[in-house]
């Protein structure tokens, strides 16, 4: 119960702050479907895109500052 | 307060209706403290009594996402009205006309049509009742999101009224009270049925007439039937083309269609700001008029007694120390401040214990603190007998009808102390009283409130459009009639409720709101005060004893 209410009560917060509350109910669906499509979108995109990103960049910086003797090395190798 | 303990005569004046100003004469301490400067100690205690706590910036923030919102849905919907998918509720013109110059002006009506309407519900309530303390309002709903409404049919009854400016009390229906006022309706009716330079001069308004300049303190006064008209129809008498008005920037609408309306340059300064307004009158009389460097024919300069939006109180001795040493006039518009603050309820002359001859112009009204309608110019006797002849009001509106014109009467004698009742300064004291509890509780409930100290008008920042209409919503529903106030009145982020209290609080009503105020406070988290207050106990009353003189 008051998990419930403290649910409602973050929502009607969020409703007042960006001044959704004052919408028609129509308008407030429209507002939330696309806020939450967009949230969704960023998640996703964050869950595929951003540990590869991180690797690939980890890699990168590495090779520049201990890349010299590590690619004379492999050429010898 | 204390200047008057340092005067040492309060009591004895209640007797003696006009004594008061020849008696500060007499001993000397106002004259003693002009020439100690521009009133520099009195400056620097308002400054400290006043204050204009700015919100954190999360809040601006989070208040132009709110407006961004709805204008992008404003749009979206007028969009959705111009191709025709919804139907339209507002005037348009017929089939035939669309070829035509448009008549409606479409886009500047887009904050009406596209914010206003969808929350204009918690305006023009109407109410079934005297606007006293508690009221009772009709209960109304609307069916297609506030383009009509429709009453229920039930009433909500003792609502507390913290909207209504009934300052004294006077807003009453006590058969005792108001016996006079019953007497001169049925001697003199209720209608005039003519302007005051036809037929309309009754000898109660002359009788009034002499009152209110006896009251403020000056040689005459001229009282009008409305008090916006009063501003908008004398300040076009008084000054003209090749003049020069120095108005402050808040200043109310009346005194801004009057100034233009008049053909006056208008320059306006920085609210309250004494540099602003000296750096103005510097520039005015060095350059003169702007192309020709004559100069100008008389500067005038407009400033109010309370600000209505702000709850701040003029920086009057200060505004006369410029006004001798530049040679301009003052105009002061005490509507909201005339006998609800002074000692004696004589308005800021007396706060700051000004000589009322240094002001050129006092204008007032009688709606806020006597409960009645109409406003006054009073002045020196040549300033009053000229605007007889040469205003609008003067001479083209219906004087004031009997019976409100005796509810002034009444209401002023009763200030006086007339017969040696006490009831006036029991009123302002009470009023007084009430001002500085509500105040100091709400500041150290973590409100932010605009204004000084001694102000009854008390303004608390709710920032956000959503949030101040759910507060509007959400205190009806607890039976506490509010008025909230946004854009355009205010600035765009600065939207406020505004409470105007009055002597006819009881600490009970008080505190109920205060209760309410608390709980919504948290509900919405409107507390935004970063300022650290500690609670007095002398606040905290248990007992709810009210102090009577």
């Amino acid at each position: 119960m008051n998990l419930r209410e403290y649910l409602a009560w973050l929502y009607y917060q969020y409703l007042l702050i960006t001044g959704i509350y004052v919408l028609e109910p129509w308008e407030k669906s429209i507002f939330n479907s696309i806020l939450f499509s967009v949230i969704t979108m960023v998640i996703y995109t964050s869950y595929v895109f951003v540990p590869i990103h991180v690797r690939l960049a980890l890699e990168f910086f590495s090779g520049i500052f201990g890349g010299q003797p590590e690619s004379t090395m492999a050429l010898v190798n | 307060m204390a200047r008057t303990a340092a005067n040492g005569h309060l009591k004895p004046h209640l007797n003696q209706n006009g004594l008061k100003r020849e008696d500060i004469k007499r001993n000397g301490y106002h004259n003693k403290r002009e020439k100690n400067g521009p009133g520099t100690c009195v400056a620097s205690r308002q400054h400290k009594q006043e204050s204009f706590e700015q919100a954190p910036m999360y809040v601006a923030v989070m208040t132009y996402l709110g407006f961004g919102i709805v204008t992008l849905f404003g749009y979206f919907r007028d969009f959705l009205r111009a191709v025709g998918i919804e139907k339209c509720h507002l005037a348009q013109e017929r089939e035939e006309q669309k070829d035509f110059v448009p008549l409606y002006q479409d886009f500047e009506n887009f904050y009406t049509r596209n914010l206003y309407m969808r929350v204009r519900d918690n305006w023009n309530r109407p109410i079934c009742s005297l606007p006293g303390p508690v009221f009772d309002v009709m209960e109304r709903v609307s069916d297609d999101y506030n383009w009509t409404f429709r009453f229920t049919g039930k009433t909500l009854h003792n609502v507390i009224n913290m909207g209504s400016y009934n300052y004294l009390g006077f807003a009453e229906n006590n058969t005792d009270f108001m016996k006079t006022v019953a007497e001169k309706t049925s001697q003199y009716g209720v209608g005039v049925c003519s302007t005051r330079q036809e037929i309309g001069n009754l000898d109660i308004h002359e009788e009034l007439e002499q009152l209110v300049a006896t009251f403020l303190g000056v040689e005459s006064s001229m009282t009008f039937g409305m008090g916006f008209a009063t501003n908008s129809m004398n300040i076009p008498a008084l000054v003209g083309k090749g003049c020069l008005i120095l108005s402050d920037e808040v200043n109310h609408t009346s005194l801004i269609l009057g100034a233009r309306l008049s053909g006056a340059t208008i320059r306006v300064f920085k609210h309250n700001n004494m540099h602003s307004l000296e750096k103005l009158l510097r520039e005015a009389v060095c350059s003169g008029q702007p192309r020709t460097h004559r100069p100008w024919k008389k500067i005038l300069i407009m400033v109010e007694g309370i600000y209505s939006m702000e709850g701040s109180l003029v920086r009057l001795p200060e505004i006369i120390a410029l006004k001798k040493k530049y040679k301009a006039y003052l105009f002061v518009d005490e509507a909201h401040s005339i006998g609800a603050v002074g000692p004696t309820g004589r308005g800021v002359t007396e706060l700051f214990n000004v000589n009322p001859a240094d002001v050129d112009v006092m204008m007032g009204t009688f709606t806020k603190s006597f409960g009645a309608a109409g406003g006054y110019i009073a002045g020196k006797k040549e300033l009053v007998d000229y605007l007889r002849c040469q205003s609008h009001s003067a001479v083209y509106a219906t004087s004031l009808s009997p019976p409100v014109t005796e509810q002034i009467i009444r209401a002023m004698k009763c200030i006086m102390g007339n017969n040696g009742s006490t009831e006036g300064i029991r009123r302002i004291r009470q009023l007084a009283e009430n001002t500085k509890y509500f105040r100091a509780r709400l500041k150290e409930m973590g409100f932010i409130i605009y204004g000084h100290e001694d102000s009854p008008v008390v303004p608390i920042l709710l920032y956000m459009p959503g949030k101040v209409v759910a507060f509007a919503r959400e205190m009806l529903e607890r039976k506490i009639g509010v008025v909230v106030v946004g854009f355009p009145a205010t600035p765009i982020t600065e939207a406020r409720a505004r409470f105007c209290l009055s002597a006819a609080h009881t600490r009970e009503m008080l505190n109920q709101v205060l209760h309410h105020m608390n709980e919504v406070g948290d509900l919405f988290c409107l507390k935004f005060s970063r300022r650290k207050h500690s609670s007095r106990p002398d606040l905290h009353d248990e007992t709810g004893l009210e102090l009577s003189s």
